[in-house]
């Protein structure tokens, strides 16, 4: 058993594999929030909550319809995706020439609101959701004991993660969508409904969400909390990655996860500041991000 | 953010400085106890200073902070702890307070002031964030405990605090000095360079202002002004808690100013009047608070981007102009 | 002439004698209760308004209104902050003329609560929160410490994990005051009955996901893993576990400070197995049983936990001492009658409150059954040893509390 810094190789190598499962979950919200950014030049601060509400859909398709987990990653992004639509059109489109500033607090205002009725009617303790049947269990790596549902959050979240990047930077939608951004009278006049493109993209971003959080039932607690909890901290992995960039949130989502779970090996009581420590390191360097498209 | 609310009548540099509104306020603080409970008067009071502090930097200077909830709490436990731990008399106490928030200002205001909208929003929060967790292991803040039992102690040494009546007309001379103070600020050559810096920042900086500077002044005497209200606080309730760092709080001031009107001298203050009574009277009505105030949070933002006294300024002013 | 002056004799004495027919009524002044609670996040299922419906039932059985005594009682959320919970007591004390506060969760609240209730000279019947300082170094003459605290959790699970060859203990430590106390005592305990400590770690509040400082754990080898937190830190850790396989694997899991309503929450195949300290069960003779079942009605079928059979008992036994005084009286004088009389009540049993505040009882070290050893709904736990109430709680000389002589 080698020794690093005192800790055993078998102990790093556990943690680094936990940091990596906590920076999926980063890198997916990061990511839609990074696609709204991006495309819409909105802070979204109510990602974290939509990121609740999709965990908590799945819950009632559980609870309320008997629908299971594998129907829930299906469904609840859709449900979640069209609430996030409704926002769009009912809100956020009448601010679009106005400050962002406004939107970030338009979306603090909406993120208070479904936190509040959720938290009403739910209670803050969190209620259980079982691991699907066919993810119980695990193997042993050897160094730990992976159990199988973590690989699965791996697995799928770097499929979403990189799914996207590709759509967006290869493919022809994709491309509309970044020459929207940049000059939408331009796009317009070629005949995209450069205004649909908007809400739709809105309403994706929010669907990415909506996955993690059904990602994230099983092994959280699904709770009206869960989104103000982990918001914050997906803000600062957006900013270091930089706000536009989509690999730069991906790569830093994973990123962060690592540097978090090194932390709580070493110095564990600090492992919730780091992230705002090298947010602020960053910033103060390169003020765009590391993947920054500029202030 | 340029709101162009600061635009009207009683807030250009032409028009002589009223004291009828102090008047009103003067009244309003003598006559408020016999009606209202004296302890959540006070409470009102250090959030109206809050409020009022905070819109020097958003409404005047155009600069959206989502951290300043870091200067309140600081100054909260700089105070709790001299009072208590040093036992420092309440406007030593007060004092000490309050030039931590204006040190702490001063270094955040350095490192942030380069960044600019959403940027400096988000490093904010960071730095914020950070202020959070330091107060949350620091030995000395008692973690999620807080610093109790904070003795009030006797003014210059003499007069006894520990009437809740006694501790409010402390509150209240300090409160209506401060806001005398803040309404000069903004009457001043120094105002109004702010505001020019809030409308167009390059055309200052073309007219020779060092627009950093003025921003940096603008941030550190918020921060203080911020830390005044929060070192007071803790004497008011005798206690710090970690209530008062968290970023939560640096969105509710957000809300008080914004329902009160960015840009105008009062509305903070009414906000923050608003939202304290709110939480105070609704108290039984649980979650549905937080629903509340994210529906005014949404109805501001969509409707009313003036606020209360905003709005009340234009109808004043649309009458006048018939 | 005789005659009549003895049959007069006589109907003095009959009307003397049919007066007592009545129950003495109560002269004093109406009392206000106002429950200070968690009504809605973390602690609101083990406290919350379930303790409400506590204290009413007490009130019921008491027999309060039949005797003349006029009763209220009201709620109140503290959000689990120290500053709503201290300005709610200071507006309870100073404008709405509340003589008692009961409950209050979450260890910072009912410091502050503690500190104010003394400045104001009335009465705080403390149930749901853990500090053992509150008997201790911050013992005031208004304060009675009801259902558990720290100390005794500590003891209880400590020492009897020991015994069971549990000698090697890695602490899950909440990183604050109230997680530190917790594995300060525990491991005060492991050690005297000779064990050791192999480690700790701190973890921050309201963490989601403990699946790294599980794996230290398990890197530890210890035999036992302490959960020095509470609420859903708690769960949240025993969760990870089960999904970790950790006590699949030999590692036991002590839950410092767990309550049925976790249990419940988390589910008998996640909780199986978990050995604690709790202050009271349900399922322990017809009285608590019939209580159980009358406060579940009122509660949406949720059952009692030790927390709400501690505000029935403290509102009970409150009720008994100012019957007793009949007359007004301030905060410090009802509290010495309260400690000055034994307690008994139908739910917790006979117990007595000491000089330094420390209600105490019986306590029960508890396992969490396997899914198939439950028979019926909120069978939960297999009840290991009975701990004596001389046992159970902090020797008086040892708490430091000033009111010890």
């Amino acid at each position: 058993m080698i020794e690093i810094f005192g800790i055993s190789s078998q102990a790093l190598f556990g943690q680094l594999l936990i940091g990596l499962i906590n920076g999926a979950f980063y890198a997916m919200l990061s990511l839609g929030l990074a696609v709204i950014f991006g495309m819409l030049n909105i802070i979204n601060f109510c990602h974290g909550a939509l990121y609740m509400i999709g965990a908590f859909v799945a819950w009632m398709l559980l609870n309320w319809l008997g629908i299971g987990y594998w129907w829930a990653l299906l469904i609840s992004p859709i449900i979640t995706g069209a609430l996030g639509v409704v926002i769009e059109r009912l809100f956020l489109q009448r601010l679009r020439d106005l400050d962002h500033l406004y939107g970030l607090l338009l979306t603090f205002g909406l993120a208070l609101i479904l936190e509040g009725v959720f938290r009403q009617n739910f209670g803050a303790s969190g209620l259980p959701y079982r691991i699907p049947p066919e993810l119980t269990g695990g193997t042993n790596l050897g160094f730990m004991f992976l159990p199988n549902y973590r690989a699965w959050v791996i697995v799928l979240s770097l499929f979403v993660c990189l799914g996207t990047w590709f759509a967006i930077e290869y493919t022809r939608l994709g491309s509309y969508l970044r020459a929207a951004t940049e000059n939408p009278a331009l796009v317009q006049a070629f005949g995209v409904n450069v205004s649909r493109m908007i809400t739709l993209t809105y309403g994706f971003g929010v669907a990415l969400a909506a996955i993690a959080g059904v990602l994230a039932a099983p092994i959280y607690q699904v709770s009206p909390l869960m989104g103000s909890n982990i918001i914050i901290v997906v803000f600062a992995v957006v900013v270091i990655g930089g706000m536009g960039s989509i690999l730069g949130s991906i790569v830093t989502g994973f990123g962060l996860g690592i540097a978090e779970g090194l932390t709580k090996v070493f110095y564990p009581e600090a492992s919730s500041t780091v992230i705002f420590v090298i947010m602020a390191i960053v910033l103060l360097i390169r003020p765009s991000g590391l993947f920054g498209k500029g202030a | 953010m340029s709101a162009h609310a600061g635009t009207t009548a009683s807030s250009s540099a032409a028009a002589p400085l009223s004291w009828k509104p102090f008047a009103v306020l003067a009244i309003f603080l003598i006559v408020g106890p016999s009606v209202i409970y004296p302890v959540f008067l006070m409470k009102a009071l250090c959030f109206a200073l809050f409020a009022c502090a905070f819109n020097i930097l958003l409404g005047f200077t155009g600069l959206l902070s989502f951290g300043h909830a870091a200067f309140l709490g600081m100054a909260s436990y700089g105070s709790a702890h001299a009072a208590k731990v040093w036992g420092f008399t309440p406007e030593l106490a007060i004092l000490f307070g309050t030039v931590i928030a204006m040190a702490l200002g001063l270094v955040i205001g350095m490192l942030t002031i380069r960044s600019r909208g959403i940027y400096f929003a988000n490093i904010t929060l960071a730095f914020a964030q950070m202020v959070f967790f330091f107060c949350l292991q620091a030995k000395f803040t008692g973690g999620e405990d807080g610093i109790q039992s904070v003795a009030r102690g006797r003014l210059f040494g003499l007069i006894s605090l520990q009437s809740d009546m006694v501790m409010y007309a402390f509150v209240a001379v300090i409160f209506f000095l401060s806001f005398l103070l803040i309404y000069r600020i903004i009457h001043s050559p120094f105002g109004q360079v702010l505001r020019a810096v809030r409308e167009n920042e390059a055309r200052a900086t073309s007219l020779g202002y060092k627009v950093e500077h003025y921003k940096l002044a603008a941030f550190v005497l918020s921060a203080t002004l911020v830390g005044l209200a929060g070192a007071v606080k803790a004497l008011v309730f005798q206690l710090a808690s970690l209530t008062d760092v968290s970023w939560q709080m640096s969105g509710e001031v957000v809300l008080m100013t914004l329902l009160g009107g960015v840009g105008t001298i009062f509305g903070p203050a009414i906000g923050a009047l608003v939202i304290v009574s709110m939480e105070n009277y609704l108290a039984e009505l649980g979650s549905w608070v937080t629903v509340i105030q994210g529906v005014i949070f949404v109805l501001c933002v969509m409707f009313f981007r003036r606020g209360i006294v905003g709005t009340l300024m234009d109808l004043w002013a649309k009458r006048n102009a018939h | 002439m005789k005659k009549l002056y003895q049959s007069m004799l006589a109907g003095a004495f009959l009307a003397v004698a049919a007066v007592p027919a009545y129950a003495q009524q109560y002269s004093g002044p109406p009392l206000k209760l106002g429950v200070l609670s968690d009504m809605s996040g973390l602690y609101a299922d083990l406290s919350g308004p379930g303790s409400v419906i506590a204290a009413k039932l007490a009130i019921e059985d008491f027999g309060a209104a039949a005797k003349g005594m006029k009763v209220e009682v009201i709620g109140g959320d503290h959000q689990n902050k120290a500053d709503v919970g201290a300005s709610i007591a200071r507006q309870w004390y100073d404008q709405d003329g509340v003589d008692v506060i009961l409950d209050v969760p979450n260890s910072a609240v009912a410091l502050a609560v503690n500190d104010i209730t003394k400045e104001k000279n009335k009465i705080f019947l403390n149930s749901g929160a853990a500090s053992s300082d509150l008997t201790g170094s911050k013992c005031t003459p208004n304060t009675i410490h009801w259902a558990y605290d720290t100390w005794m959790l500590a003891n209880g699970t400590g020492k009897a994990l020991v015994k069971q060859g549990g000698d090697s203990w890695f602490f899950l430590t909440a990183d604050y005051a109230f997680g530190y106390a917790l594995e300060r005592d525990t491991a005060a305990v492991v050690q005297k009955e000779g064990g050791k400590v192999a480690g700790s770690v701190r973890v921050p509040l309201n963490t989601q996901d403990f699946s790294s400082f599980l794996l230290q754990a398990q890197a530890s080898k210890a035999k036992v893993i302490g959960l020095a937190n509470a609420g859903g830190d708690t769960t949240n850790s025993i969760k990870g576990a089960a999904e970790f396989g950790i006590t699949k694997a030999g590692q036991k899991l002590a839950g410092l400070l767990v309550d049925i309503n976790d249990v419940h929450a988390l589910g008998l195949p996640v909780a199986q197995g978990l050995t604690f300290t709790d202050g009271w069960y349900w399922d322990t003779n017809d009285d608590t049983r019939k209580f159980a079942e009358r406060f579940s009605k009122l509660n949406n079928g949720k059952y009692p936990g030790k927390i709400h059979a501690g505000v029935y008992s403290s509102v009970y036994h409150y009720l008994k001492a100012v019957y007793a005084i009949n007359a007004k009286a301030d905060g410090a004088t009802v509290v010495k009658k309260m400690k000055e009389m034994p307690t008994e009540d139908s739910v917790m049993g006979k117990g007595t409150v000491r000089v330094d505040g420390r209600h105490t009882h019986p306590v029960f070290l508890v396992e969490v059954k396997k899914p198939e050893e439950s028979k019926k709904p909120w069978d939960y736990y297999k009840i290991l040893t009975t701990i004596p109430a001389d046992e159970a709680f902090r020797p008086l000389k040892d708490g430091g509390c000033s009111l010890v002589n």
